[in-house]
């Protein structure tokens, strides 16, 4: 594990059953010795808590470098996520399944519209 | 003297040259902070175009996955469950390097594969080649988001950096080059102030010095009109014996 945490890192995922199995599929998913996954499902019985728990978790533990996240999952806790201002790890918000990808949501992309639009870019 | 702001010096030649040096000193530091600041910048537009572009195209990336993934789910049954509870080791990681940009370091990712898949025999019975697909899909959106996170860290940092090295030009430009002229202008007026006392004191001696003379001619013409010979000097060896100075 002491490893793992030097050399490479991981990439966490909280998201719909979908997402997660998907990039599971891709092969990102570990779980340590003290079984703790770096993923976390959210279906409609999980609670804001809950995911909020997890996503201070992933934040504190040294080997996850970048968070995936769902955009509606997001949604629900962006107050953690708006102060969340740290690099490392990267916090990304990524379209799930039912909900198409919405740029003027997005934490990053909010703190750059002072500069640019996303519009421009399209 | 000057209410405004300056810096507690007392006013010597030596503080002007020091003072001199520091606004030289300032000045520079100003203008490599601003040329840093540029640099970054620059970097910054780049990056937040960059970022703008991924994400727009990492919407692509993930419909396609979500596409693949139901193909996949159409055609194998329902494996979420065995995905979910069959996790081990993680296949894809990332690791760091640093980028240096006007000497701020900023963190890139990189991913890479090690270690086995431990989902090797799902769909072994029926749907193998749609999950073959899914697994690729999925480690390209993978792929574009590990680009994306060392994008979005870049600009989080060049953000902070930025906001600190602008807070160093400004306080430079406006406090502390204002401050060290000012004390310079101090010094100077101050200087000035000194010579002119002096100069008014070598007049005034002057002055004083003439009158004295005059005094002297004076009394010199008088005693000339009166018939006292005043030009001639007493010749030393004309004069009598001298009296002893030491042995009397």
């Amino acid at each position: 594990m002491a490893h793992t945490a030097q050399k490479g890192k991981l990439i966490a995922v909280i998201g719909d059953e979908d997402t997660c199995t998907g990039f599971l599929l891709g092969g990102i998913g570990e779980i340590n010795k003290k079984r703790e996954a770096n993923f976390l499902v959210v279906n409609k019985n999980t609670s804001v808590m809950e995911i909020e728990e997890h996503f201070r978790e992933f934040i504190k533990r040294p080997d996850i470098a970048i968070i995936l996240i769902n955009q509606n999952v997001a949604e629900m806790i962006r107050h953690v996520i708006d102060n969340h201002t740290d690099p490392i790890p990267a916090v990304l918000e990524i379209p799930s399944k039912e909900c198409p990808y919405d740029a003027s949501k997005d934490s990053i992309l909010r703190r750059a519209k002072g500069m640019f639009s996303a519009e421009d870019f399209r | 003297m000057s209410g405004k702001d300056r810096l507690n010096i007392f006013p010597s030649r030596m503080a002007l040259a020091i003072m001199k040096q520091r606004l030289k000193g300032a000045q520079k530091g100003h203008s490599l902070l601003k040329k840093k600041a540029d640099a970054l910048t620059m970097r910054f537009r780049q990056i937040l175009k960059k970022i703008i572009e991924t994400k727009m195209k990492m919407g692509d990336v993930m419909k396609e996955s979500v596409f693949s993934l139901a193909e996949a789910k159409f055609t194998t049954g329902d494996f979420n469950h065995m995905v979910l509870q069959n996790v081990n080791k993680a296949q894809l990681k990332v690791r760091s390097k640093k980028d240096n940009v006007a000497g701020v370091q900023l963190p890139i990712f990189e991913h890479f594969t090690d270690g086995v898949d431990s989902y090797e025999l799902t769909g072994l019975s029926r749907g193998g080649q749609q999950i073959d697909r899914l697994k690729k899909n999925y480690a390209k959106a993978v792929e574009l988001l590990v680009q994306l996170a060392s994008l979005q860290t870049s600009f989080v940092t060049l953000d902070e950096v930025i906001k600190i090295t602008n807070r160093r030009v400004n306080a430079i430009e406006h406090v502390i080059i204002p401050r060290i002229e000012n004390t310079l202008s101090y010094i100077t007026t101050e200087l000035d102030e000194r010579e002119r006392e002096e100069f008014f004191r070598l007049k005034k001696i002057q002055e004083k010095k003439k009158k004295v003379r005059k005094e002297a001619e004076k009394v010199k013409e008088e005693l000339r009109l009166q018939g006292v010979e005043v030009d001639k000097v007493d010749n030393i060896l004309e004069g009598d014996r001298d009296e002893d100075l030491l042995f009397n």
